[in-house]
């Protein structure tokens, strides 16, 4: 999409409206977000064929690694797309994106984690309840 | 008022690529966040903690799925519609991803017109987007009431593990309560738009605050951050 790459410092005077922090305005990442709406509508309709996709997936009942691979690869584009583009963090300074995105990333460590401690468990249960049957 | 003071100050904001202009931005006691005003920072800074509310709930999910030795109802079954005589896996959900995503179309189309001062359109389209926000919470106590009548509780359903229904009414309750929440956000500004408060910078009835078109953007915040966290319980909840 060439149209994400359109800076807002190009914009036009009209448009360019910021009542208060008006002695900021000279900053060259300025705060009112102004792009053009086909970019909304692009983004829209992407959304909409990745979120066909990913029913898709479940409809033809893919199974196994194929299928957690496609489900994770298209909600992470989608996620993508909204935080990006909807959101606007493509835009931001990048002190707020990294302050913003980073976190949510060390929310994997925790995964990690879980999924040792319910693979324990699970074979717990398989030990000490499961064999008596 | 202390804000006035703190955005009339005049700072250079010109800073190194990169890591460095981070660690600019950050360092010597300084505003870190130089263009962005406090209360999109602060929807921001929200959100983030929302983020790991929701985390913790699709990671208890994970932890529960994972670790119970009964077979995990089937999604793609239990939430399958029968229309007309052909049952459809998933259908309502889908219908539900459709609605949750033109809603969140139409209020990033709501912010751009706010920034251009157009009253009309940006009242109509943020409507409009709580008028989808409406229709998936009444999608969404339609499915709730299939599934109580089919006899799911949060202690136990007939398909499988028990976590099953504690999981999915938490999850989803929580979402639906966001969205709620999110509808009746999206009302009051779009009143307020409407009405013209940010043209004629009329105080706000509780904070007594000046209000500014930014605050449409910050709405918009919120309301695609919903959408956002559906992406994911879609994926996790429905889809794996």
């Amino acid at each position: 999409m060439t149209n994400a790459a359109i800076p807002i410092e190009g914009q036009q005077p009209s448009l360019h409206i910021h009542v208060h922090d008006a002695p900021a305005s000279g900053v060259s990442h300025a705060k009112g977000q102004q792009h053009p709406i086909k970019l909304y509508l692009v983004v829209w309709a992407w959304l909409f064929v990745l979120s066909t996709c990913s029913y898709l997936v479940d409809y033809f009942g893919l199974h196994g690694y194929l299928r957690w691979s496609l489900i994770l690869l298209f909600m992470v584009l989608k996620a993508g797309l909204i935080v990006a583009v909807f959101m606007h963090m493509a835009w931001e300074r990048l002190a707020l994106a990294y302050a913003i995105l980073l976190p949510p990333v060390l929310v994997l460590v925790f995964v990690a984690i879980m999924v040792f401690e319910s693979d324990y468990t699970h074979l717990l249960r398989v030990i000490f309840f499961g064999a008596p049957a | 008022m202390a804000e006035t003071a703190l955005t009339d100050t005049v700072v250079s904001t010109a800073r190194p690529a990169g890591l460095r202009g981070i660690a600019a931005d950050w360092s010597s006691d300084q505003r870190a966040f130089k263009n962005v005003s406090w209360g999109k920072a602060m929807m921001w800074i929200f959100l983030l903690s929302d983020t790991f509310i929701f985390s913790c709930f699709l990671l208890s999910y994970m932890t529960a799925r994972m670790s119970t030795t009964v077979p995990w109802p089937n999604p793609s079954e239990v939430f399958a519609l029968t229309i007309g005589d052909k049952k459809i896996p998933l259908i309502l959900i889908a219908i539900m991803t459709f609605v949750l995503i033109s809603s969140s179309g139409t209020m990033a189309m709501a912010v751009n017109f706010g920034y251009r001062r157009d009253r009309a359109k940006t009242a109509a389209l943020m409507l409009a987007t709580a008028a989808f926000g409406a229709t998936f919470v009444g999608m969404q106590a339609f499915e709730w009431t299939k599934l109580i009548m089919e006899g799911v509780r949060p202690w136990g359903n007939p398909w499988g593990a028990a976590q099953f229904g504690s999981c999915f009414f938490m999850i989803t309750g929580f979402h639906g309560t966001h969205v709620t929440i999110g509808v009746i956000f999206l009302i009051i500004i779009a009143r307020k738009v409407w009405r013209g408060d940010f043209d004629v910078e009329r105080r706000g009835f509780f904070t007594s605050r000046k209000g500014y078109y930014e605050v449409v953007e910050i709405t918009g915040l919120y309301w695609h951050f919903v959408d956002l966290v559906w992406v994911f319980i879609f994926a996790f909840f429905y889809l794996w």
